[in-house]
């Protein structure tokens, strides 16, 4: 148990630091690095999905002026380490997936640079490939662990034997789509190879300076002394720019083939579809069994994904149904397909995202078959103890979230089947969760300097306030003005920050922050010297083993399907969410409707459609490739609890940035199976699935 | 993209004499699709003829009681014209349905009719397509048809390496109005000037899927005539698609109703914007009941074939198209005093 920081700047909706920057467009992002007469990179891709490139013509694309180097995998660096084969651009003729770079063209300017790549003539020794995901394939595997190292299978109990013996039991498949990433800044990177000191400078859009600069040392064999990564902004990431990917390499290789020339490299938006990561695609076979007053006696989940035949990346989808319920039989398990498609990667809140779609439809649908309402059901299945761990909660409050969702909601009064002219309405609940997480590494140094406090830290801001709020939590633990704090970030020359990602980064780096801050008024007292400076780790703060932390929350959603069409537009989506303390509710707000606005377009339009017979995403634009957009939805209203948890760390947060996305796709097919009584079990819910069940 | 020769001639003629010259030429209008196709590889122009100051953006009142669009009107310039809003509804509710208003700001009603059909394979150059490269077979067929056509394609499912195979829609909303408006099309080109029916100015694939209208090269929209309708007349175009906004459409459905008469036009099933000429003749002088609209349509869609592919084809089309025509009859119906 910790005491909390007394909040005085923490809880203050402050605008951004960084707003007016962003605003006015003077805040600089990776590709508009003002460098001195940069270069341009234009990557070609691979238009086969196996096999092997048996010539590279460049003659036609080299003549083209202004064209300064052309690297193929015949002609490319060797690499230090090609141990990891997403990384391993032109290292070898192989082709694993179509898209997969197999050049780069360095040019005067991005035009040239993109023509020439055109021009340049790729022949291939094809071979048949295989990028079809399905449940009864004969090679699917259990990978050693999934993702953030959690176990491949779990078990306890019997839930065949409860299966079959209990009063109401349903088994459903549910599948989520292919996803991907697609933050409003593409993948790009400045970078700039200086020969003579060996030092390698990488203007790189991602969510970690520092992960991304020990990815680059290991593969270009660079010791961290040779190697700057710099990042302020981040036009979005949503996991995508978490860990590198090929793209930082081909970057970084190409300012390596031209010492003393900072070369530009930006994904296209089609080249993400690729290159980028994605979500896999995933199918859930969920049995539930129950008694006749809903008590829940066996829950299970089989998942079965999909993994690139050259990296495995196994999303931990089963993950939530280990926890999220109570019941004394209980069974979980991955298998994956190692097929011939682009590496997935992490996508907004991996293994929760696609794991609290099936089983809180699957709960929906058991309410509908006992006959309880669907929020009474979640609340019978209250756990007093976290199912897996058997360890107590550090604080869990789904059950607030769900009462104080349903009053504010309207859920007693919900309509059922209702027609409101042309339309048909009905009201749609799920749970959400997200695990609170901190990392084990982070650093901050403090110093007092002209007056204020100044820390530094190598955290980044993918848009998501940190450079507001790590403000406010030094001020706190200083006890000082947040107006006299200065907190940097994003330059691997400030001290190691863990990646932002799984929600963690206020922990971590508050965290940090806090050790740093009360090493600096331990050291200096409160009328410190200029210059005086500590540094503080996250390894030295307290940390509890003893619960089970996790963030909760409720997601409502009022769905109208048009009764002649089936066009679904959503008036309303209300979260209501237990995430600990907030430290900005203006940030907060904005991660909290941010995820459940992703999580609304997963419901109804996100799909990378696979064309399995060419091995690729069809729709690979934002043209084809639908996010939502404000016509869909009226009002999305993100709310929270007053919550304290004395165990998760010292800020008493819980991390805001993934669980909006959890059960909003979930909630949005309950709904429009109240309106419609069409059950809809693949995502996304489109009006082709519901016409044949229209009047 | 392919650097090409850009010319900003001085007047209609010349700039049809330019791209008459060059056999590889393209006029430029609001260039809200042929840029993009620029940037993507799709069209590799050797020179690009900017059309856009020369020809009349007054919309003006015909001696009929038509309009008459100037061919660099834009779309937003149209849809917000109180003649036309006022008197055709229909095509004012098209042009909104369209795109982003900052599209429909650059995009004109010479140009709109004339973006190219849409298909992902058309756009996507490391795929095979006969439109893009004739001959080479059509990827789309059994593959992600979501947007394709059911209307216009041959009885049988098409071979995908037949080199006439192309199941792509023409995606223009304006057009589909148009259609069911009977709008005339006046064109200059090498040949002189004419005027084309509307609904003959768009073709189906037929032996040469690269061709999307019966426009000859280097021949030039100057205005687009719209037809004076009768007192009474009601007309409504709606858009059925899988987002709310900013989507083009799975099918839409421009109609117009006076007295006895009905006119039908389709988007998003064919080729060509589609008037149901077969429905429209079922329903001529009877009334619009609901039964009757269902029966109209099934004769219509009798033909229809839905196309098999990735994510269950696209045979949800046939039933949405006669449902959204139902339900454009019906509120158009209903709405009478």
């Amino acid at each position: 148990m910790t005491d909390l920081l007394e909040p005085r700047a923490i809880g203050q909706a402050l605008v951004r630091r960084d707003g007016e920057a962003k605003v006015r467009g003077t805040a600089t992002y990776a590709y508009e690095t003002p460098v001195e007469d940069p270069a341009y990179c234009h990557p070609v891709q691979a238009t086969i999905a196996r096999g092997r490139v048996t010539a590279v013509d460049t003659t036609a694309a080299a003549a083209l002026d202004g064209v300064l180097r052309i690297l193929t995998p015949f002609d490319a660096e060797r690499l230090a380490s090609t141990e990891d084969a997403e990384y391993a651009v032109l290292q070898s003729p192989e082709i694993a997936f179509r898209g997969q770079l197999v050049g780069v063209v360095i040019a005067e300017t991005s035009e040239v640079a993109r023509q020439a790549a055109d021009a340049v003539v790729v022949t291939y020794a094809e071979q048949e490939h295989d990028s079809t995901l399905a449940v009864d394939r004969d090679d699917l595997y259990a990978p050693e662990q999934v993702n953030a190292g959690h176990e491949t299978d779990t078990a306890e109990g019997d839930v065949a034997a409860a299966m079959a013996t209990a009063e109401v039991s349903i088994e459903r498949t549910y599948s989520t789509a292919m996803y991907h990433n697609n933050p409003l800044e593409p993948h790009a990177t400045t970078a700039l190879w200086d020969a003579d000191a060996q030092f390698l400078t990488l203007w790189d859009s991602t969510q970690g300076v520092h992960p991304d600069r020990a990815a680059v040392c290991e593969v270009f064999g660079l010791d961290q002394e040779q190697v700057r990564v710099v990042c302020p902004y981040v036009g979005g990431g949503f996991g995508s720019k978490g860990r590198p990917h090929a793209n930082v390499m081909l970057a970084a290789m190409a300012a390596r083939a031209l010492p003393g020339r900072p070369v530009k490299l930006a994904l296209t938006r089609q080249q993400m579809f690729f290159l980028a990561g994605y979500r896999t695609p995933t199918i859930q076979q969920l049995q539930l069994a129950a008694d006749r007053r809903g008590r829940l006696q066996a829950i299970a989940i089989d998942v079965v994904e999909q993994t690139s035949r050259i990296k495995e990346f196994a999303e931990q989808t089963g993950v939530p149904t280990r926890m999220m319920y109570a019941a004394p039989n209980r069974r979980s398990t991955h298998r994956l397909a190692a097929l011939d498609v682009p590496v997935p990667s992490w996508f907004r809140a991996p293994g929760e995202c696609p794991g609290m779609f099936g089983p809180e439809v699957a709960m929906d649908e058991l309410a509908e078959e006992l006959g309880i309402d669907p929020v009474e059901l979640r609340i019978r299945n209250e756990p007093e103890v976290d199912p897996e761990t058997k360890k107590p909660w550090s604080s869990r409050n789904l059950v607030r979230c769900l009462r104080e969702g349903a009053e504010r909601f309207g859920w007693a009064d919900r309509p059922r089947g209702r027609r409101d002219g042309d339309w048909l309405v009905g009201y749609g609940v799920a749970s959400s969760v997200y695990p609170t997480m901190r990392q084990a590494t982070s650093t901050a140094t403090l110093r007092f300097e002209d007056g204020r406090y100044v820390a530094e830290i190598g955290a980044a801001d993918l848009g998501t306030g940190a450079w507001t709020i790590l403000p406010q939590i030094t001020a706190d633990a200083l006890d000082v003005d947040v107006a006299d704090v200065e907190v940097r970030i994003g330059d691997t020359r400030y001290p190691t920050a863990s990646v932002a990602g799984g929600s963690s980064g206020t922990n971590t780096w508050g965290s940090a922050l806090v050790v740093a801050a009360r090493a600096f008024r331990d050291k200096f007292g409160g009328s410190p010297a200029d210059g005086d400076e500590v540094s503080g780790d996250v390894d030295q703060a307290a940390k509890d083993d003893a619960h089970a932390p996790y963030a909760f929350g409720a997601q409502f959603v009022e769905a109208r399907v048009h009764a002649d069409t089936g066009e679904i537009r959503l008036p309303r989506l209300l979260g209501v969410f237990g995430v600990g303390r907030v430290v900005n509710p203006r940030t907060a707000r904005s991660q909290l409707i941010g995820g459940m606005t992703m999580g609304l377009s997963m419901a109804l339009h996100e799909n990378s459609v696979w064309d399995p017979r060419i091995g690729q995403v069809a729709n690979h634009d934002l043209a084809e490739y639908h996010i939502t957009v404000n016509a869909d939805v009226g009002e999305i209203e993100a709310l929270w609890i007053d919550e304290h948890d004395p165990y998760v760390n010292v800020m008493g947060t819980k991390g805001i940035g993934e669980i909006g996305i959890t059960g909003t796709a979930a909630a949005v097919v309950n709904a429009v199976h109240a309106a419609t009584g069409v059950r809809v079990r693949d995502l996304p819910v489109t009006l082709d699935k519901l016409l044949p069940g229209l009047p | 993209m392919k650097p090409f020769a850009f010319a900003r001639p001085g007047d209609v003629a010349e700039a049809v004499r330019e791209v008459a010259a060059e056999p590889n030429a393209v006029f430029l209008a609001g260039g809200t699709n042929l840029v993009d196709h620029l940037r993507l590889g799709v069209a590799r122009p050797e020179l690009v003829v900017d059309v856009r100051t020369l020809t009349s953006r007054e919309i003006t009142d015909l001696d009929d009681g038509g309009l008459r669009l100037g061919a660099a009107s834009t779309n937003s310039e149209v849809a917000a014209d109180r003649r036309v809003w006022e008197r055709y509804p229909v095509l004012a509710q098209a042009l909104l349905a369209g795109a982003t208003g900052q599209l429909r700001n650059m995009a004109t009603t010479g140009g709109n009719p004339l973006q190219r059909t849409r298909c992902p394979y058309f756009q996507d150059v490391t795929t095979p397509c006969n439109k893009r490269e004739p001959g080479t077979g059509c990827s789309a067929v059994g593959g992600y048809v979501r947007y394709h056509a059911i209307l216009g394609t041959p009885g049988a499912l098409p071979d995908p390496t037949a080199p006439e195979t192309c199941i792509a829609t023409h995606p223009s909303d304006m057009a589909v109005a148009l259609a069911a408006l009977d709008a005339r099309v006046h064109t200059i080109g090498p040949a002189g000037v004419r005027t084309i029916p509307f609904v003959d100015l768009h073709r189906l694939p037929g032996d040469d899927p690269s061709r999307d209208t019966v426009l000859e090269h280097g021949e030039l929209i100057t205005a687009i005539d719209l037809p004076p309708l009768p007192e009474g007349t009601r007309s409504a175009y709606r858009k059925v698609r899988d987002r709310a906004s900013y989507a083009f459409a799975l099918v839409s459905v421009a109609a117009v109703v006076d007295d006895g008469d009905v006119r039908i036009a389709l988007g998003g099933v064919a080729h060509k914007p589609w008037r149901a000429s077969r429905a429209e003749e079922i329903l001529r002088g009877g009334p619009l009941t609901e039964h009757a609209v269902r029966a109209a349509m099934d004769a219509e869609l009798a033909a229809a074939q839905p196309q098999p592919g990735v994510e269950s084809g696209n045979g949800f089309k046939i039933p949405l198209v006669a449902r959204t025509v139902a339900a454009t009859l019906r509120g158009l119906t209903e709405e009478q005093p």
